[in-house]
């Protein structure tokens, strides 16, 4: 079972002119098995969001309460959070020099289930895991995201989705800078993960693209630090043909 | 946290350089006053914890000796006057020239010419405590063309000043790892002098981690064109420790290379480290090629690290000569990346200096010395992240989670 629940949730940021408002209650359900696209222009928040469900310090949730499968997520640390089975993969992942992916990824899965794999199936995991997302078998020695391409990095993330296999994954701008190719790749691994029928997808993304790939059930309209606009498939293939303007002149006419 | 940067010093039309980075080397004691701490070298250093070593009388202490010497490798004890003949580099300053001076005795190891070994030369050096004020002396020679590995290895606890000096012969190619893995309360200071012969290579690693005080003089100089150091250092000061490297490299021939690489991490109240990195390039040493570098992590609040390098450039006739040095904090996004895997705190920030340390060990490009400090670090480490930084968090029972 997975179901994550977010309700009227406010959330601010700190600047240097005081506290600013991101996040202006937004409300969202995602059941077992569901993808949920959510779409909006760049500065509406949809990062804020992926950022303050992985428990990111920088943003404060001033109101609103998220769970999962009933848990209180925002009474979690980020590490627990993500053994509650969040997954956020990052629009910006974090190089760590160093730190050998084959190392990160042991520690992470080792933190996740509460005990070390078993080597050998694992190896056979990790190895398969790799290949899925046509990375190098040399790559489990690189430092994490150390030098990665743009694409690497994202692959490496849907690799990391697949060995975790959390109950929720939040993807966040996992399309931008991909090439046609590695998009590919990367729609199948979330493909692959969703298939497994119980599992939650939050995907969040500028351009209708990768909807090509994914079939979401359900197309969110994200602007000004809220949902504005809930439907099906057909609402992505509406921001394709229209954009997002009919939305962000009428948050700007609510606004005012 | 702290940087100190100094500006580049590019005197004009002379041949010998009046410096206030480093002093005309001697074996003479009196060439070398006790210092008011004021002094552009002594600056940093916190005399007071010294416990008396500038001033220390001549004794019969000797540090406790273990270790291995291959088969060929000639081991005896000289006086320190057969040392100073053997010798690189004279002392540089006063506990480097007490050290040469009032040891009981030196001891000497030759690795003969076209030796090469297969195993390494281990000197371990153990202190039974730091109440024992102890002068070193040691001098090792390399033969022309010989191939081998050293190892010094500091252990236990004392109040110790020592002379190190290691010359390599014409064309022999030389590993040189120097390791301070002292208890708490030990006082460590001195000065080891490298010399490099025609077109020798020297692969040399400092690694610090324990001591109360530990002040290291490292100076590397060329017998003749061609010689090649690299050396990688680094260093973990936690809580009321002062760490303290003066590295000096006097090129004085042409043809030679010198690239330096030392990485620093600092937690705890009062955890204190120096990096000074002097480079001269004498007129003589056209074509040299120099590199020097110095990066610290500072993981918390109320550590200092000081960095300074400097360049001193007499000819402008050379391939290259740089530095850099950046100190900088704990990265949060780091800490965040590994958390959001379900990774907890401690052992993220583990991972993150795991990292930023073993990122220069497997620089160094020799295997047996690259697996041996990965193990000292991966050791430190879980002793002394997570646990709390304002208690002696050092002790034998101290639990990890």
């Amino acid at each position: 079972m997975a179901k994550l629940e977010i309700t009227d949730l406010h959330v601010s940021v700190q600047t240097d002119a005081g506290p600013k408002q991101i996040l202006k209650g937004v409300n969202l359900t995602i059941n077992d098995g569901e993808v949920h696209a959510i779409m909006g222009p760049n500065g509406s928040g949809k990062s804020t969001l992926a950022y303050t469900l992985a428990g990111h310090p920088k943003y404060t949730v001033d109101s609103g309460s998220v769970t999962l499968d009933g848990r209180d997520v925002l009474a979690m640390s980020v590490d627990e959070r993500a053994k509650a089975g969040l997954f956020l993969a990052m629009q910006y992942p974090v190089e760590v020099p160093g730190v050998s992916v084959a190392n990160f990824l042991r520690t992470a899965k080792t933190a996740i289930d509460g005990k070390a794999p078993s080597i050998r199936t694992w190896v056979k995991q990790v190895n398969e895991a790799m290949g899925k997302m046509d990375l190098d078998p040399t790559f489990g020695q690189r430092s994490v995201n150390e030098g990665f391409s743009g694409g690497e990095k994202k692959r490496h993330e849907i690799a990391q989705l697949e060995l975790l296999n959390p109950k929720v994954a939040i993807l966040d701008e996992t399309d931008s800078g991909l090439d046609i190719d590695a998009l590919r790749v990367v729609s199948e691994g979330v493909n692959r993960y969703v298939a497994q029928g119980n599992r939650g997808v939050l995907l969040i993304t500028h351009y209708t693209r990768i909807l090509n790939y994914i079939k979401p059930d359900f197309v969110h309209v994200f602007v000004d630090g809220r949902l504005v606009a809930n439907g099906g498939p057909e609402l992505a293939a509406e921001l394709e043909a229209e954009g997002y303007d009919k939305y962000v002149k009428a948050a700007k006419a609510g606004a005012r | 946290m702290s940087t100190d940067t100094a500006p580049a010093f590019v005197p004009g039309e002379r041949t010998e350089i009046a410096s206030h980075l480093h002093a005309v080397p001697s074996w003479d004691v009196t060439d070398f006053p006790v210092p008011t701490g004021r002094e552009e070298i002594w600056r940093f250093t916190p005399l007071a914890r010294l416990r008396g070593l500038l001033e220390a009388p001549a004794g019969e202490a000797r540090l406790t000796r273990s270790g291995s010497v291959p088969a060929g490798v000639t081991e005896r004890i000289v006086t320190g006057e057969q040392a100073r003949t053997l010798a690189g580099r004279p002392p540089m300053d006063r506990l480097a020239v007490l050290a040469a001076a009032r040891a009981p005795e030196a001891l000497h190891l030759d690795i003969p010419a076209n030796a090469e070994l297969s195993e390494p030369v281990i000197i371990r050096l153990h202190g039974e405590g730091a109440e024992q004020t102890v002068h070193g002396s040691t001098v090792i020679t390399v033969g022309a063309h010989a191939k081998a590995l050293i190892v010094l290895e500091h252990t236990g606890s004392a109040t110790y000043s020592a002379y190190t000096s290691v010359v390599v012969g014409d064309g022999a190619q030389v590993g040189l790892v120097e390791l301070q893995l002292w208890d708490d309360d030990a006082v460590h200071t001195g000065q080891t002098s490298v010399r490099i012969g025609r077109d020798a290579k020297v692969n040399a690693v400092t690694a610090t981690f324990g001591g109360d005080l530990v002040r290291l003089t490292e100076t590397t100089d060329y017998a003749s064109t061609g010689g090649e150091l690299v050396k990688h250092g680094l260093y973990f000061a936690d809580a009321g420790q002062h760490l303290e490297h003066r590295l000096f490299v006097d090129h004085g021939t042409p043809r030679a290379t010198s690239l330096v690489d030392y990485r620093g991490a600092l937690q705890g109240e009062k955890a204190h480290t120096v990096w000074i990195g002097d480079v001269l390039i004498r007129a003589a040493a056209t074509d040299i090629d120099t590199y020097e570098s110095n990066k610290n992590l500072v993981l918390t609040d109320g550590c200092r690290a000081d960095s300074v390098p400097n360049l001193e450039i007499e000819t402008g006739e050379i391939a290259g000569a740089g530095h850099s040095s950046t100190t900088g904090r704990f990265d949060d996004e780091q800490l965040f990346y590994l958390m959001s895997r379900g990774i907890d705190e401690v052992e993220a920030r583990r991972l993150v200096v795991y990292g930023f340390l073993s990122d220069i060990i497997r620089r160094i490009g020799v295997p047996e010395i690259e697996s041996h400090l990965i193990a000292i670090v991966e050791d430190e480490l879980a002793r002394t992240i997570g646990a709390p930084t304002n208690l002696d968090h050092r002790g034998p029972d101290t639990e990890e989670n």
